[in-house]
């Protein structure tokens, strides 16, 4: 059926698989009416997909450094944008972000234009630049541009920060679902999560990854469209959502205004459970100030840019021209889903809220909504709860508690879909949640075994044994991952964004600088980037201990104080110490043109 | 002025251009978020600064970098800058 190379094939063999997962859609909705139980097609769901990784993942081993590193080189631009769509969007893009526009209305909105304009950064000031230069990792391009195992080091610590931070949120959301769906103890599932995120990357590196990853992708996109495009229809909202809820979003706005935004006593929402909110905002107004909802856009786009998860996609393409193009293709991906969100958090807030909906259940009475099928359960699942404050009986919008994830978990089944589009759903959260962490792990232990023990520690080690550390490394990590993800420390939105502000404190302007500045040198970078990162924690500190912070800048937005501190201390020490030398000049030359050999292959 | 010193002011200069439409779609609209959402420009019925946020600017995004890809290879191509066969 398939003769020749595999990279000339890619279409044929993606167009079978999304046939055959949709296939498999279709036969499960089928088992479903002839009574197969909701817990049995969940397992059904997870397990399949999560199978067909780990066999993806088993068929693109490798022992070559190249293929290992950079899948190659050869990965062409719309496989690699569909790839780092989903390297892209997480488990928070996939299972949180609804859930934040839900509560939050437009303040969190601000994520979505953050999180889409940040492409724009990368395509014009970077991916195509650090391609030409030719690197395996992130810290490479730092340590070849300025020079000295210091900053190489350094940007391995900014790396590592930042994507560790990242990853335990991945790992979180991986057991979350994983415990759901499985119906296991979340301290297994977290661990039961990590088995699947190694299968995928151990034995491929980067290559495994990169096919893993567009198959996740294709699981992601269709578990968050099809429900939202359902519903919709479902609700009588239109058939194409994007164009056509205008009326559902003034209707909301209507329903609060009779509603009203009562405010709860503190003593009656102590008796809430952790981690769930009411709906407190208005759903489309402008409900944050011009400064909170651009310093946020700010911090996640310049954050984008840093991240070396994202950038490292970019040098597996076979070009300077592919690269540029397939960040196009990776922003329209992304947008596929982006777009729906809010779309989603509409419907899923409209059948909740409007009591002429069936599904509607404010101004329904408190036993008649605790009767509901799907509100025990997800109160079971401690991610729904609602109580009489005002002993009036009757359940109020005050009244009615939810956590975000339950949004993009939970509607499908309030909306009165069949238990099959839940099931994909949690494999999609699953597939966004893996494939993220799989990127980022193996960001970090490329860079741990490429650029600490290859490049300072052992330069002498021979190909075998560089990608035996490399795996043992990404062992490590994910189990050191995976173990702080089991603690709980921080929900998975806040961790993610706070991911985000870490990256750009420390390494946006060493990156952009290194293409866009000559006299940049590396006494500058290195201040530039372990100023930049100590300034950003301490005042993450500051702020998490009670400090009042200035300026407006919260503990979500720190990447502003760190990445100002960054380029002040960058500009002033390369001005004051002496400029790069002749050769680092050349070199930064050859990367602003894209013919030629790449600047490593010349050395 | 060399070749190289003219392919990269114009490279600079397209990346200005790009900036400058990133950062009113990105930052600069949402400078006027109440006024905008009060306008009477509706598009599919969304209140204006909400279809920004959901829709509109994100789709100008993904329009803008395939232009500026775009542009940059013809600056490239101009100067005989873009890759051939075998170079990498």
């Amino acid at each position: 059926m398939i003769k020749g190379k595999f990279i000339d094939n890619l279409p044929k063999v993606y167009g079978i698989y999304t046939g055959g997962f949709l296939v498999f859609i279709i036969l499960m909705a089928i088992a479903e009416q002839a009574g197969m139980s909701a817990k049995l097609i969940g397992i059904c769901f997870v397990a399949f997909t999560v199978l067909i990784y780990a066999l993806i993942g088993w068929l693109s081993r490798t022992l070559q450094v190249d293929a290992y590193y950079v899948a190659g080189r050869q990965v062409p631009t719309v496989f690699n944008g569909m790839a780092t769509a989903a390297d892209w969007m997480s488990g928070a893009s996939f299972v949180a972000m609804a859930g934040g526009i839900y509560f939050k209305g437009y303040g969190y909105m601000a994520l979505l234009v953050g999180w889409t304009g940040g492409y724009v950064l990368v395509a014009s000031l970077l991916a195509p630049y650090l391609r030409k230069f030719g690197c395996y990792t992130v810290p490479d391009f730092i340590g070849t541009r300025y020079g000295g195992n210091l900053a190489r080091f350094s940007a391995v610590i900014v790396l590592t920060v930042a994507s560790f931070t990242y990853v335990t949120a991945q790992i979180n959301a991986t057991g979350t679902i994983a415990s759901v769906a499985l119906d296991i103890p979340f301290g297994i599932a977290v661990y039961v999560g990590l088995a699947s995120i190694l299968m995928c990357s151990m034995l491929g590196g980067m290559r495994a990854v990169t096919w893993t990853q567009v198959a996740q992708y294709i699981v992601l996109i269709i578990a968050y469209l099809l429900p939202v495009f359902w519903i919709s229809s479902k609700l009588g909202a239109g058939f194409f959502p994007h164009f056509m809820l205008a009326d559902e979003v003034a209707r909301i706005a209507e329903l609060e205004g009779q509603f009203g935004f009562v405010k709860n006593s503190a003593a009656d929402l102590a008796t809430v459970p952790k981690g769930l909110a009411g709906i407190t905002k208005a759903h489309s107004s402008v409900n944050a100030t011009p400064w909170a909802f651009i310093s946020l856009a700010v911090c996640m786009m310049a954050g984008t840019a840093s991240l070396p998860h994202v950038m490292m996609r970019y040098f597996t393409t076979p070009s300077v021209r592919t690269a540029r193009r397939s960040v196009g293709w990776s922003l329209f991906f992304i947008f596929l889903l982006y777009s729906s969100a809010p779309m989603l958090a509409t419907l899923s807030k409209l059948s909740l809220i409007d009591p002429t909906l069936p599904t509607g259940i404010i101004g329904k009475t408190i036993a008649e909504v605790q009767s509901i099928d799907w509100y025990q359960n997800w109160n079971q699942a401690n991610l729904m709860f609602i109580s009489d404050f005002n002993g009036n009986g009757t359940l109020e919008l005050n009244e009615f508690f939810m956590g975000g994830k339950a949004v993009v978990l939970a509607t499908p089944e309030i909306a009165g879909l069949p238990y099959v589009i839940s099931g994909l759903v949690a494999a999609g959260g699953m597939a966004a949640a893996m494939s993220t962490a799989d990127g980022l792990v193996l960001a970090i232990s490329n860079a741990l075994s490429h650029d600490i023990y290859y490049k300072i520690i052992n330069p002498k080690a021979e190909t075998a044994k560089r990608l035996i550390v490399a795996r043992v490394l990404l062992v490590l990590i994910g189990f050191a991952g995976a173990t702080i993800a089991a603690l709980e420390i921080q929900g998975i939105l806040g961790s993610v964004i706070w991911a985000f502000d870490f990256a750009m404190s420390g390494l946006f302007f060493p990156l952009v600088l290194g293409v866009w500045w000559k006299r940049a040198n590396a006494p500058g970078a290195v201040a530039g980037m372990l100023l930049g990162l100590i300034s950003g924690t301490a005042y993450l500190i500051w702020v998490r201990s009670g400090g009042s912070g200035f300026l407006g800048i919260t503990q979500l937005t720190f990447g502003i104080v760190g990445s100002a501190v960054s380029l002040v201390s960058m500009v002033v020490v390369s001005l004051i110490t002496a400029a790069p030398d002749a050769a680092t000049q050349k070199m930064v030359d050859d990367v602003r043109i894209p013919s030629g050999k790449t600047v490593l292959a010349q050395k | 002025m060399s070749k190289q010193e003219q392919h990269w002011e114009k490279t600079r200069n397209l990346l200005f251009i790009t900036l400058a439409i990133w950062f009113v779609f990105s930052i600069g609209i949402f400078l006027f978020g109440a006024e905008m959402q009060e306008s009477s420009i509706r598009p599919f019925g969304y209140p204006l600064t909400y279809w920004f946020t959901c829709q509109g600017s994100l789709a100008i995004f993904v329009i803008l970098i395939f232009w500026f890809a775009g542009r940059q290879e013809k600056i490239d191509d101009e100067f005989g800058f873009s890759e051939r066969e075998g170079d990498q």
